[in-house]
């Protein structure tokens, strides 16, 4: 036993050792790009796509004949890397946050303004179909009107994704004659089959398209109507899920969801039985977009960077692998591209790209009063009914308690009495 | 009343480790999705290992595990000693919620705090990149202590003080009588501190995701941020290889644990 614990002590010591040796020498005097985006956003070699971080590093000693590093982390949500940034802790050269995160941090002066002679792919870009002539709304700094602080990533929009054969059949044709609205989304025909969204922007925003009010609105009374609305959805609401979504649609559990059209197409590849429509009312469209946070230590680089992404190789392959919406024109256009979107769903590219009738809104950033009253009114939502299970659990945990204390009395009582025989046997 | 403490324990057994079980099961389906199960096949594990970035994140998660549980048994041993050396009844008491105080806060509070105390000490030092491997391995050698003396403190106390004794006695300096005569009768107390820090420390979120810098990104972390879209299904299978490879170890240390008892007994029987 002695023997055999110090053995194992002197092993752990031994490896750590190692592993710390080896893992120091890769270091060195090598320049780092910092690149932060969110989680399963780019094109990383797996299943046979191109690594996209590694071509850039080749293509950059070919072309430099110095060695540098792509430094390439992720995050989960808009307000995780917003805090990460602000924290100060870390300098990313590299953001890829979604528009009204864009709009916030240039409004907070964190962004620095890009040297466009450095980006001639941006001539690649072409988002008028989305955003129409001119600048996108989330990057105007109003001092600085002539210059650029961002370059789309991708852009995507949300759509309900419904299981055809879960659906009426007087449902199905509304949807198919292109008439389908966010009113199935409150039918109580599916009453635990709907999903919503896990997130208070994007859920309240389901709610605001059905009752026809602007997703930005300044009007508390609006947001108060869509809490109502939700309200009333929620007796019928399977759950509020998110990444769930993928497994819940694709396994049968669930009929209707609202979730990115990019992400469609994954379900879809599990399950053939999946439709996804765009409601008439209307819907959100957002824009992920990369900046150069002005703590950056390598901007030029980074501008590199952004080149290297807008340029056709790329950007094909994170088209391919992301399947959201891709603002380049030369990847929209390339045959390989359409082909690979087609294999994966007929309709695929009209999907992405045929949003010309739909009404599509953005998401602005809201003001702190706004924010504050969003997250009190999505917290409404939540506790109400959880008051009812929470005071269900305690009742079962005490219950539970009790039945416990009395066993545990019960048998410690018997144990003391048979002691006391044993004893008077004796 | 048999029967029933025996359903009893299959239904906790079935609690914890149906989950896992299904997760093994499922990392060898070959189609990629819970929905069906379209065969058997290891592709999902050779996809994870051209994942560069997930074994990267492994290979930092197991780095910053041994490490952390290596420094946090070192210290914690020292001060477990330092405890049961104590003669003031009262500072002994204190010290010892001290240590404690690590282990009862919530996580999210020692990880905020813990973030905004390396950010000003940095910003102090003049330091740009602050976060990284160093301040991690602060961070979860802090949070294992208390387990590590926790699990040593007991063996200190069951210790026989008259052997340490009997050692000087016979011409051992304090120093010897120490690594000769006291760390072999706590060492069980202090792999069994330096498992459940390894454990502790490998699976951490919530302290990681505040300390940590894109520099030096574990596995919790780097498998949470995949959740913003679909988490790839070689994940499951590189889980299946950690429960797998923990379960070996596990019952490594028991059977090691069991032969050298069992040649133990033996020897004695043999007197």
């Amino acid at each position: 036993m002695k023997r055999f614990l110090t053995t194992f002590l002197v092993i752990c010591i031994l490896s750590f050792l190692f592993l710390f040796f080896t893992s120091c020498d890769s270091g060195g005097n090598v320049t780092t790009l910092y690149v932060y985006n969110w989680g399963e956003y780019i094109s990383d070699g797996s299943e046979g796509s191109l690594d996209v971080n590694a071509a850039f590093e080749v293509w950059y000693e070919q072309a430099y004949g110095q060695k540098i590093k792509v430094n390439y982390s992720t995050f989960s949500s808009n307000e995780d890397m917003y805090a990460k940034l602000v924290s100060g802790a870390t300098s990313y050269d590299i953001v890829i946050p979604s528009d009204y995160m864009v709009e916030r941090l240039l409004k907070e002066d964190m962004l620095r303004p890009l040297n466009t002679a450095n980006i001639p792919n941006l001539q690649n870009i072409d988002m008028t179909a989305v955003i129409g002539e001119g600048k996108p709304y989330y990057d105007i700094d109003k001092d600085h009107s002539d210059k650029t602080y961002s370059v789309p990533y991708t852009y995507g929009t949300v759509g309900i994704i419904y299981n055809k054969t879960m659906l009426r059949a007087e449902d199905l044709a509304k949807i198919e004659a292109g008439e389908g609205s966010w009113d199935i989304m409150w039918d109580e025909h599916y009453k635990g089959n709907i999903l919503q969204f896990n997130n208070s922007r994007d859920a309240f925003a389901t709610a605001m398209f059905k009752e026809g009010y602007l997703v930005n609105t300044t009007s508390e009374a609006e947001w108060r109507a869509a809490l109502d609305a939700l309200m009333k959805q929620k007796p019928i609401v399977q759950g509020y899920v998110m990444d769930e979504i993928y497994n819940k649609m694709s396994s049968g559990s669930a009929a209707l969801a609202p979730y990115y059209a990019g992400d469609f197409f994954t379900m879809y590849e599990d399950n053939e039985d999946l439709g996804f429509f765009y409601p008439t009312e209307g819907t959100n469209v957002f824009v992920d977009a990369m900046c150069i946070p002005n703590t950056s230590k390598n901007p030029e680089l980074a501008e590199l960077y952004i080149n290297f992404m807008l340029s056709e190789e790329a950007a094909t392959a994170n088209a391919e692998y992301i399947c959201y919406a891709t603002p380049n024109k030369l990847v929209r256009e390339s045959e390989d591209y359409i082909g690979a979107m087609e294999e994966l769903h007929p309709d695929a590219m009209s999907i992405l790209y045929d949003t010309d009738g739909i009404q599509l809104q953005f998401y602005e950033n809201l003001d702190e009063e706004q924010l504050v009253l969003l997250n009190n009114l999505w917290e409404e939502l939540k506790i109400e009914s959880s008051i009812g299970s929470a005071i269900m659990i305690i009742a079962c945990v005490i219950a539970g308690a009790a039945i416990g204390l009395g066993i545990f009395f019960f048998v410690r009582r018997r144990r003391r009495k048979r002691y006391t025989d044993t004893l008077w046997e004796n | 009343m048999k029967t029933l403490s025996r359903i009893y324990m299959w239904l906790v057994f079935a609690l914890l480790y149906a989950p896992i079980l299904v997760l093994v099961v499922y990392s060898f389906n070959k189609g990629g999705s819970f929905a069906e199960y379209t065969g058997v096949s290891f592709y999902w594990y050779s996809e994870l290992f051209h994942d560069s970035a997930a074994l990267l994140s492994l290979k930092n998660s197991l780095m910053l595990a041994v490490s952390a549980a290596a420094l946090s048994t070192l210290i914690g041993t020292f001060a477990a000693l330092g405890l049961d050396r104590m003669r003031n009844r009262y500072l002994k008491g204190a010290i010892n919620s001290a240590t404690n105080i690590p282990m009862m806060n919530p996580d999210i509070v020692t990880g905020v705090s813990m973030m905004l105390l390396f950010v000003a000490v940095g910003g102090w030092l003049k330091l740009t990149d602050t976060l990284g491997f160093g301040t991690m391995l602060i961070a979860h050698t802090t949070f294992c202590l208390p387990y590590v003396i926790l699990s040593v403190l007991p063996r200190f106390r069951q210790f026989d003080k008259s052997l340490r004794e009997a050692a000087m006695d016979l011409g051992c300096t304090p120093a010897q009588s120490f690594f000769k005569v006291e760390l072999p009768q706590i060492l069980p107390g202090v792999v069994s501190g330096l498992i459940m820090a390894f454990t502790l420390s490998l699976d951490d979120f919530v302290i990681s995701h505040f300390v940590s810098s894109p520099d030096f990104q574990t596995l919790p972390l780097y498998i949470y941020n995949q959740t913003a879209h679909e988490v790839k299904f070689s994940m499951y299978a590189l889980c299946t290889l950690i429960i797998i490879a923990i379960l070996a170890l596990l019952l490594l240390v028991n059977f090691a644990g069991g032969i050298g008892d069992r040649t133990k007994k033996r020897k004695e029987a043999v007197k």
